[in-house]
């Protein structure tokens, strides 16, 4: 089995993050371009405005990086919305080769993954990734209805309403995609759709022990998943420590950075496809551009759940992929 | 590990729903429901309403402020405090039918509206119909007896 694949020549030109009203409360809002407070984008759906997010998202990318649609050779992208709806809709505004992903939340590092391959492989020059979630069409689609009153258990995580976008080419820039590992099916018998975070939490240790035993991962700088969230989070490092992995603060997730829990109302964390893409397309690139890091690691952790499969009382089953990004 | 020893453990960490809290904001908020509902009763009593229409009236009372605090979008918040004290009254009843009305009229006023409606209340309709069958079977066979 191949563990880490290694890139030559892949390089993120650019990056740009939209987000809504919670995140833009949160503590790392000044890493976003853009703070959208209306949930609606100026739509009268949800799904057109999730739609309208990564439409505004990809813009902001192809303008800092210069570039015109027509110079794009391929997009990835994917969302939590049915059949990936949402960043169908959106490509559709660019006329650019589309491929759809699903990875559930893992999706924007599958598509940086996939992406990479693809330009490391010299089948493509250069490739958009984007993805997005909306709070209001995750919870329509996975819980209850948005006016209904409920109280969600500690364990629960909040849908991030963002959109991460990344522009990599074959061309050199200050960061490169060097490393990546396509995640394992993890199914350890969680079957809470409340506790999402549990769930993931044995794929992303499977993904980050994997790299740890065929390199030193003391040279990564940071390890930032996805979205476990305090349950995941304090799992995935447990695990860690059994293994004799240790990270210590070198470890971080995503879901935990983009609010504080303490004063917003978001339970466990962050989650969503939207919630590693809009941090890393925000603060750690930024972390990486001003040498705060010189390495980084993304582990996308993703919940492959359906609404049908959680009735049925199947266990969970969830991945994590990873890319690793250097400092040139 | 097991996935037995992960379910434990991932369920021995697992945060804990603050159940004396929740159940305090329970008791304020359905009993204040309940006094609301008494007040009611009284003021139709008081305005020379029949006794027998004046609970009636009061459900339908409690039904519409629930209605309109869904539909203003109030209501997810108060329940987010009150938990069961919100959600046992009738106010949590028609919190369920009234919210999947409002989240799915994107989807239209038949496909949408009028087949979404049901979704959270239907169970409630369908057991409480059926337990109404068995508890009149079985009071009619006590009767015999």
């Amino acid at each position: 089995m191949m563990d880490i694949i290694h890139f030559g020549d892949v390089y993120i030109k650019a990056s740009a993050s939209v987000v809504g009203q919670k995140e833009a409360e949160g503590p790392i809002s000044d890493s976003f371009d853009h703070l959208i407070a209306d949930e609606y984008f100026g739509k009268d759906t949800f799904e057109k405005a999730e739609t309208e997010m990564c439409r505004l998202c990809i813009n902001t990318l192809l303008s800092k990086a210069a570039v015109s649609p027509c110079d794009i050779d391929v997009m990835l992208a994917g969302d939590l919305v049915d059949q990936c709806i949402a960043t169908s809709y959106a490509a559709k505004h660019f006329g650019v080769p589309f491929l759809g992903l699903y990875g559930a939340c893992s999706t924007s590092a599958e598509g940086l993954l996939t992406a990479a391959c693809m330009i490391g492989g010299r089948k493509v020059r250069n490739a958009v990734c984007f993805a997005s979630s909306h709070f209001c069409t995750a919870e329509r689609q996975y819980r209850f209805p948005l006016e209904y009153g409920c109280q969600r258990p500690p364990t629960a995580q909040n849908t991030v309403t963002g959109c991460g976008a990344f522009l990599l080419t074959d061309e050199k820039s200050d960061i490169a995609i060097t490393e990546g590992i396509i995640g394992r099916i993890s199914d350890n018998g969680v079957t809470d759709q409340n506790n999402m975070g549990a769930a993931m939490a044995t794929a992303a240790f499977d993904t980050i022990r994997r790299y740890a035993l065929s390199k030193d991962i003391r040279d990564i700088d940071l390890i930032a998943t996805g979205d476990l969230g305090a349950e995941g989070f304090g799992l995935c490092s447990e695990l860690l420590k059994r293994e004799g992995i240790k990270l210590n603060d070198r470890l971080t997730d995503c879901g935990l950075m983009i609010y504080d829990r303490e004063k917003q109302d978001v339970h466990a964390g962050g989650s969503g496809c939207g919630c590693m893409a809009s941090v890393a397309a925000g603060k750690l690139i930024k972390m990486l551009e001003k040498r705060e890091i010189n390495s980084l690691m993304l582990v996308g952790t993703g919940a492959l759940l359906n609404t049908g499969s959680v009735l049925q009382g199947e266990s969970i089953p969830s991945i994590a992929h990873a890319v690793v990004l250097k400092k040139v | 590990m097991n996935k037995k020893d992960y379910v434990n453990l991932a369920e021995a960490r697992m945060a804990r729903s603050p159940c004396l809290k929740n159940c305090i904001m329970a008791f304020v908020f359905g009993g204040g429901i309940c006094c609301i509902g008494q007040a009611l009763t009284d003021v139709y009593e008081m305005l020379g309403v029949p006794q027998d229409i004046c609970s009636s009236l009061t459900s339908v009372t409690l039904i519409f402020i629930s209605g309109l605090l869904t539909g203003t979008g109030v209501f997810d918040k108060i329940a987010r405090v009150a938990g069961a004290g919100t959600l046992v009254p009738i106010t949590g009843f028609a919190n369920a039918v009234a919210s999947p009305a409002v989240d799915s009229k994107a989807e239209g006023f038949v496909m949408g509206v009028g087949a979404k409606m049901f979704i959270i209340a239907g169970p409630v309709i369908v057991y409480g119909t059926a337990a109404s069958v068995l508890y009149g079977i079985i009071y009619y066979l006590v009767g015999i007896i």
